[in-house]
């Protein structure tokens, strides 16, 4: 049974003042807040495992090992991936979409283009810019409508036997919006293009089946679902990560090493160069055993009755536009105050305890649609209430007054 | 006045205040007040870097002493720069980059002094200063 007041119990800092007023934390579209159950198992790891793994034949270190690989099974079969070695552990989502560009750069040619949507986050346009100018290929990109959602028929007419790569976010972290992945998937897979999928988003909202998608290549970063900052996964499919070559050369990605020639290690360890963040993939796998207690059903229900409550109440303030309106979208609400700049509003909310991201979200393209220099972002997750919204929106009343 | 008496006149008026709201509305008032830059000075290479919100400051050189106007689109910001052009306009060049900005600490926005404030104040007394270096040159 889904209780918000137990489960607030489980995550220390919601109980921490911020300038004397109680926190509210509406900032986890940036990053989720950690349960004590993950925290146990990072202070459990360092006093009682730490150890380098798969090297030592110690016994710290095989337990260390043990845990590291078990946390990946657990990522598995989380996300339904086939097979445990399709799982790259990595830095976060940015690292990994860098990852499969670089992969892909021996893969393409002159001619050959990648389609990417215009709800993208920087880290999702950067890195196939770069692609582009070392290959030639070129970059297309699916428009948005004023609902902040993509134009399907476009991508349609994008689509060609050129197209060898598709990456669109599974959610938008600007405005909430849920893109039509299986839709795109089916579509692009139909002229032999592989889509990327940006989950960064959407992991701490909806499980998703990797299987089930179809997808050749999944990412997300754990510190968006509860997990530590610093980590997070590449899933890809065995075909693809067969074709990719190594990103990074380093230790534990070596098979054997000669000054003529090195052959490289197995998947998935083709891919972790280095000592890894073994304590943050642990976590991470804790971080997923802990959102799947309380229910992903569950969590997305809650967060769909805050997102209705707040849409509701905000929209009650005069002169405020929320921007993002697709009946498809997440507990985010994108928004401004006729003639205020976002950053005003952010500096009077965070006086009043009350934790938003302003600015243009690393979405430069899609403030630029909608000519405005930036929101005020509030994104909820399932261990904020109803009354915290309340306080959200006479926070926002109160910046009105005064910046008016 | 020097830069001193201006800053130590900015800390009396800001001690008068109880709250942050009290703080915070004196600032936002400021930054209505603040006399806004020619809009030919408007210029993207006089925005400063750094801000989340936009900021333009421009800079002339009358009798030996520094003329700073400023505007911004974010009206806290626009508070925070109309107080540092009350402490630095009109004033000589090497006084400028003799100055030091702890009176900012003491009227309470200590916060927007880390280099993790979007706003960017740090930027901002980085370019007053710059532009007191480069006048400075042309003085010698």
């Amino acid at each position: 049974m889904f209780n918000v007041e137990d489960i607030r119990k489980d995550f220390p800092i919601l109980s921490r003042k911020v300038n004397g007023k109680p926190l509210v934390y509406f900032d986890n579209a940036a990053t989720s807040q950690t349960p004590q159950q993950v925290i146990d198992v990072i202070v459990d790891y360092y006093s009682n495992y730490n150890a380098n793994i798969h090297r030592g034949v110690h016994t710290l270190s095989q337990e260390a090992t043990d845990l590291y690989e078990q946390a990946r099974h657990k990522i598995q079969a989380h996300f339904n991936a086939k097979f445990a070695h399709e799982i790259i552990f990595t830095s976060g989502t940015t690292h990994s979409i860098n990852l499969v560009a670089n992969g892909f750069s021996s893969l393409l040619k002159k001619g050959d283009e990648i389609i990417v949507s215009a709800l993208e986050h920087h880290s999702n346009i950067v890195p196939w810019q770069m692609l582009c100018e070392r290959t030639g290929a070129s970059l297309k990109v699916i428009p948005m409508n004023a609902e902040g959602e993509l134009v399907i028929s476009e991508f349609d007419a994008l689509l060609s036997k050129n197209t060898k790569l598709v990456f669109v976010n599974h959610i938008s972290n600007a405005l909430g919006t849920i893109n039509p992945i299986e839709y795109i998937i089916e579509k692009a897979h139909q002229v032999g293009a592989a889509v990327l999928i940006d989950g960064a988003q959407s992991a701490p909202h909806i499980k998703p089946d990797v299987q089930a998608l179809n997808v050749d290549f999944y990412v997300t970063s754990a510190h968006k679902t509860c997990g530590p900052t610093g980590v997070g996964m590449l899933y890809g499919k065995e075909e693809w990560l067969n074709k990719l070559p190594p990103y990074q050369g380093g230790g534990e990605m070596i098979d054997e090493v000669t000054f003529q020639k090195t052959t490289y290690a197995a998947l998935p360890h083709k891919f972790e160069a280095g000592t890894p963040n073994i304590c943050g993939g642990i976590a991470f796998g804790a971080a997923l055993d802990y959102m799947n207690s309380v229910g992903f059903k569950a969590i997305a229900n809650y967060e769909h009755e805050l997102l209705e409550y707040a849409t509701k109440k905000l929209l009650e303030i005069e002169g405020l536009k929320i921007y993002g309106t697709s009946k498809q979208k997440t507990s985010v609400i994108s928004f401004n105050l006729e003639g205020i700049h976002p950053y005003d509003v952010g500096t009077i909310l965070d006086k009043l305890g009350i934790a938003v991201r302003t600015g243009h979200h690393c979405a430069q393209p899609i403030m630029d649609f909608y000519k405005i220099p930036g929101t005020v972002r509030a994104s909820f997750a399932f261990y904020n209430t109803k009354a915290e919204i309340d306080t959200l929106v006479e926070g926002v009343k109160k910046a009105k007054m005064m910046l008016s | 006045m020097s830069i001193e008496d201006i800053q130590n006149e900015i800390i009396d008026e800001f001690s008068m205040f109880e709250d942050w709201e009290e703080r915070y509305q004196y600032m936002i008032d400021l930054g209505k007040d603040l006399p806004l830059i020619n809009d030919q000075y408007k210029t993207d290479s006089n925005i400063i870097k750094g801000c989340q919100s936009k900021v333009w400051v421009h800079a002339e050189m009358n009798d030996d002493k520094i003329e700073f106007t400023a505007d911004s689109d974010a009206i806290i910001t626009k508070g925070i720069i109309a107080i540092l052009i009350r402490a630095f306009s009109n004033q000589h060049p090497q006084d400028i980059i003799d100055a030091n900005t702890d009176f900012i600490d003491k009227i309470g926005l200590k916060e927007h002094l880390s280099p993790t404030r979007a706003n960017g104040l740090v930027s901002m007394v980085k370019q007053l200063k710059m532009y007191a270096i480069a006048y400075q040159t042309q003085l010698k």
